[in-house]
């Protein structure tokens, strides 16, 4: 018995009876296939400011949603008490979406194929909290240390550990123990008049040892007031078309809004995505493959099965170019006749899962950073990113740089404002002229929002060079 | 009050005796103060697509947030387990993890001369969101989306229409007495419909009505007409050159500029000096013709709560007047970090300190109409729709994605999509130079038309 059957069966009193009577509930009024999540979430958050932890946050959430699929409707309820009969009256709420003769369910369950991809030793939740709050306090030190022109420095950890038993009509039986830890640092630089933000952090499904060994505070601490530094002299962005260089890892924001949403089953599904039909044709230049992959070992984006108990997958989207396939949960595959990628998820108990994207990145080419650079005559080279938004249905994507520098005659020039960066999703990546050998994923610091629900995502990219992309800046 | 039992899944507890019994277990277990919130809520939603229906959701949830002190160091915990062990759990944890926060000088729960709640019906419950009977819930969704499908032909396809309905109830209590407690309830329509153009290529706008009561909220055909023309004129949307040309905001879009302000009169941002207004009280950081006004009291406003996230009755503040900042929005911490009083602008959630929540947050209505506005531009843009989060508020710089129409001669022209609309907040605020008449609260925060003037359009 593993430790999440211990959870759910021992500390709830659920028996495997239960879930069968759970499921033919679910199924009462018919329905193709129902399934229940049960979700049993512990988290820990500490913030220091000013040098002084302001706050710690502990916090136990609990419960289970109901799903019940008739054709392409969903019917969906949730209870944050355990007891049996809230669970048979959400099932029998969720049940109603469908009408017809009562449906039985599978009664082996059969407990899925899975991965082992979370090292820790300990969960991150376990361990002591005054060893997180050191952390922090070291990261305050390096930040301060780093230059007298940082005035403020605010840093959080946070962590999670997410207990889940998934349940299906079909036999689907699956558990999973998610771990999920975040270092987060901003700091503030004032130099006269001047002032400036920088921000760093990372993490991923890891232990507390991670953040002493892989991935130092004070690692976290330079990073955030180099950033800072740096933008105090920043000058105007330009404003127009232009060559535009992408740094490797979180510069792979580009794909997640370019192509991943987009690629989401349920759009293509429905027809509403711009990239709808377009399987077999030509979405990037032929240097592109991009894949989205939950099968990387301690990544913030993976998990050894996706919130419907599926395994998740190394799923290819686009190789050499032509566009290969979407990205699945169970509703849309069985709809589309397509297979199931396992990325089916949710926020949490309380929301229906939907296709949402993993780690997703492109694959090392064969240029090496330095040519790519040198290529350019005037353009922008961005390292870091703020956030971005993509228009599913006319393609439009934004993305806005933190850290960009001009290129000029193909040297790295001085640092830029923060501008945003805007394309169209079909045909941004036919503009990929160079791709380096350089592949790097991000950080661990990706949070995607999807219809109010939020997910951790990855992305990557090696060095990107997009021969047109317009730059929102400011200056002519 | 009649009942919403048909979607109350739990008996009722009564949440003042359970808020009161955890403020005074922490006390006990060695808190010098406490503070509890309890919050329940039901939800009702459905989304019909092409006249389907494709979801139906419906559920109760409820959560319990603990803030203990002991002495100047705060720590807090929240849980959804009610149980008589989860509660020991949730006290138990709160006053141990105190021990690891630092000594702030400036920690602690409000004065006590300063809580209190507003009384009277501030008209923000009504129980009628849920008086349709479900098939007609599933109707008002149907309605929005086919309102918005049968206009026009190029309309082939749909994110639905959908129809929503929440209640909420907080009850709020310190160790210092204050026991304050509130209701809310919410209902929405909206429809998303899909154009397609004669080239295939397609656009997706939508349009919604929000109210406390069923009473107020917009027809559901009206929401889906409303959603249709706003679709169909983005069809054959185009780059345009970059170049400096006005740029006129409708209301949502100049809501969010509000939104900005918001963040940057955050008493939090102020204090840690990573805002572009930290420092500038009293200073003029806008034009004259600039008022902006925080009114959590404004009777069924979606901003109006009788008492702030510490127990603090809401008030209304006058943060921007004439262009002159005249106050930033504050709760008790941030107040005693600046030397100030507390605006009663405390949010609170379950976990954590408070942080700093807008009551009504608006800039009052001008008087000229949009078209008004629109007519007097020879050569500009009307933004219907910003993209991305390309705003920094230690600097200022500004720079999102945006879509819209041209104005050309005073005329509303061919749809814009794939350009940047780009200046620096101190620049933009200075240079509205035209305030519609079109006030109108689809939320929390709300702005009339405005026309900036001086930004960069980047495009081609």
């Amino acid at each position: 018995m593993t430790s999440n059957q211990s959870l759910f069966f021992q500390k709830f009193g659920i028996t495997p009876n239960d879930l069968q009577r759970y499921l033919g509930e679910a199924l009462s009024a018919g329905g193709e296939y129902a399934d229940l999540y049960f979700e049993y979430l512990t988290s820990t958050s500490i913030a220091i400011d000013e040098s002084m932890v302001k706050s710690a946050s502990q916090g136990i959430s609990a419960g289970c949603g109901v799903r019940v699929l008739a054709g392409e409707r969903t019917g969906y309820a949730y209870t944050d008490d355990l007891a049996p009969e809230k669970i048979l009256r959400a099932a029998r709420t969720a049940a109603l979406i469908a009408r017809g003769p009562a449906q039985q369910p599978v009664q082996d369950l059969k407990e899925s194929a899975s991965h082992e991809l979370y090292q820790v030793s300990s969960p991150s939740a376990d361990a002591d909290i005054a060893s997180k709050v050191e952390l922090l306090m070291r990261a305050d030190r390096a930040a301060r240390a780093y230059d007298p022109r940082i005035i403020q420095v605010q840093g959080a950890y946070a962590d999670q550990l997410r207990q889940i038993l998934v349940i299906g009509s079909d036999g689907t039986y699956a558990t999973d123990a998610q771990p999920l830890a975040r270092f987060n640092l901003v700091t503030i630089a004032r130099s006269g008049e001047n002032s400036a933000r920088g921000q760093s952090g990372g993490g991923g499904r890891v232990g507390m040892d991670y953040f002493q060994s892989e991935r130092t505070p004070e690692y976290y601490a330079q990073e955030a007031a180099r950033q800072a530094i740096i933008q105090l002299d920043a000058r105007e962005a330009p404003a127009g078309e232009m060559e535009v260089v992408l740094g490797p890892g979180w510069p792979g924001i580009l794909l997640h809004e370019a192509i991943g949403h987009g690629l989401e089953a349920d759009f293509n599904r429905k027809g509403t995505s711009a990239f709808t039909g377009l399987i077999g044709k030509r979405v990037a230049s032929d240097k592109c493959t991009v894949v989205d992959n939950g099968t990387l070992p301690s990544r913030r984006g993976s998990l050894n099965v996706d919130d419907e108990g599926s395994p998740t997958q190394n799923t290819v989207l686009i190789e050499k170019g032509i566009l290969k396939g979407y990205i699945s949960d169970k509703l849309s595959a069985r709809l589309m006749g397509m297979a199931d990628t396992g990325n089916g998820r949710r926020e949490s108990y309380e929301h229906i899962p939907m296709p949402r994207m993993t780690n997703t990145y492109m694959l090392s080419g064969d240029d090496a950073p330095e040519d790519i650079i040198r290529s350019v005559q005037r353009g922008v080279y961005a390292v870091n990113f703020g956030g971005g938004q993509v228009d599913i249905t006319n393609g439009k994507f934004v993305f806005s740089a933190s850290e960009a520098y001009l290129i000029e005659g193909g040297k790295v020039t001085a640092p830029l404002r923060n501008c945003s960066l805007i394309g169209n999703g079909p045909d941004a990546l036919t503009k990929v002229s160079m791709v380096g050998n350089d592949l790097q994923l991000d950080e661990g610091v990706g949070t995607c929002g999807k219809d109010g629900q939020s997910v951790p995502v990855g992305v990557g990219i090696p060095t990107l060079k997009l021969d047109r992309l317009t730059v929102g800046g400011t200056a002519r | 009050m009649t009942t919403t039992s048909q979607i109350s899944n739990r008996e009722e507890l009564d949440l003042r005796d359970l808020v009161g019994d955890v403020v005074s277990r922490a006390m006990k277990a060695g808190a010098t103060a406490a503070e509890a919130i309890v919050r329940e809520g039901t939800e009702f939603s459905t989304v019909v697509r092409l006249g389907q229906v494709e979801t139906l959701k419906e559920a109760g949830s409820r959560g319990l947030g603990l803030r203990v002190f002991q002495g100047k160091r705060a720590a807090s915990t929240y849980s959804s387990d009610f149980t008589r062990e989860g509660i020991e759990h949730l006290v138990r944890g709160a006053v141990d993890l105190a021990r690891v926060t630092s000594e702030d000088p400036f920690a602690g729960l409000p004065d006590p001369d300063q809580l209190g709640s507003i009384r009277g019906d501030l008209q923000l419950y009504f129980d009628d969101v849920y008086s349709l009977p479900p098939e007609e819930r599933i109707d008002y969704a149907r309605r929005a989306e086919r309102a918005a499908l049968e206009i026009d032909l190029r309309l082939k396809n749909s994110d639905g229409g959908t129809f929503d309905a929440s209640t909420g109830h907080k009850v709020l209590a310190n160790s210092l007495g204050f026991v304050g407690e509130s209701r809310g309830s919410y209902c929405s329509v909206s429809a998303v419909p899909i154009a397609q153009a004669e080239d295939k290529s397609m656009q997706r706008d939508y349009w919604f009505s929000v109210a406390r009561t069923l009473a107020r909220l917009e027809s559901p055909e009206a929401v889906g007409r409303e959603a249709a023309r706003r679709t169909l004129r983005r069809l054959g949307a185009r780059k345009v050159a970059s170049t400096h040309a006005p740029v006129v905001l409708d209301p949502m879009m100049a809501q969010t500029i509000l939104d900005n302000v918001f963040d940057a009169v955050n008493g939090n941002a102020i204090y840690r000096q990573s805002s572009f207004l930290a420092g500038k009280l009293g200073e003029r950081v806008a034009g004259e013709n600039v008022t902006v006004i925080d009114d959590g009291t404004m009777l069924g406003g979606f901003g109006t709560s009788p008492f702030d996230g510490e127990g603090i009755p809401t008030r209304r503040t006058v943060v921007i007047e004439k262009g002159v900042l005249k106050s930033y929005l504050l709760n008790t911490y941030t107040a005693r970090k600046l030397g100030l009083k507390t605006t009663g602008n405390a949010s609170r959630g379950l976990a954590g300190n408070p942080g700093i929540g807008s009551g009504n947050f608006f800039l009052p209505a001008g008087n000229r109409t949009p078209q008004q506005i629109i007519g007097e531009i020879k050569h500009g843009i009307y933004i219907t729709e910003f993209l991305g989060f390309g705003v920094n508020l230690v600097t200022g710089d500004f720079s999102r994605g945006a879509s819209g129409l041209w104005i050309e001669n005073g005329e509303l022209t061919f749809p814009v999509e794939e350009i940047t609309v780009a200046g620096n907040l101190k620049d933009m605020l200075n240079n509205i130079s035209e305030i519609g008449n079109d006030l109108e609260f689809r939320g929390s925060t709300a702005c009339p038309t405005l026309r900036i003037d001086g930004m960069m359009i980047a495009g081609e």
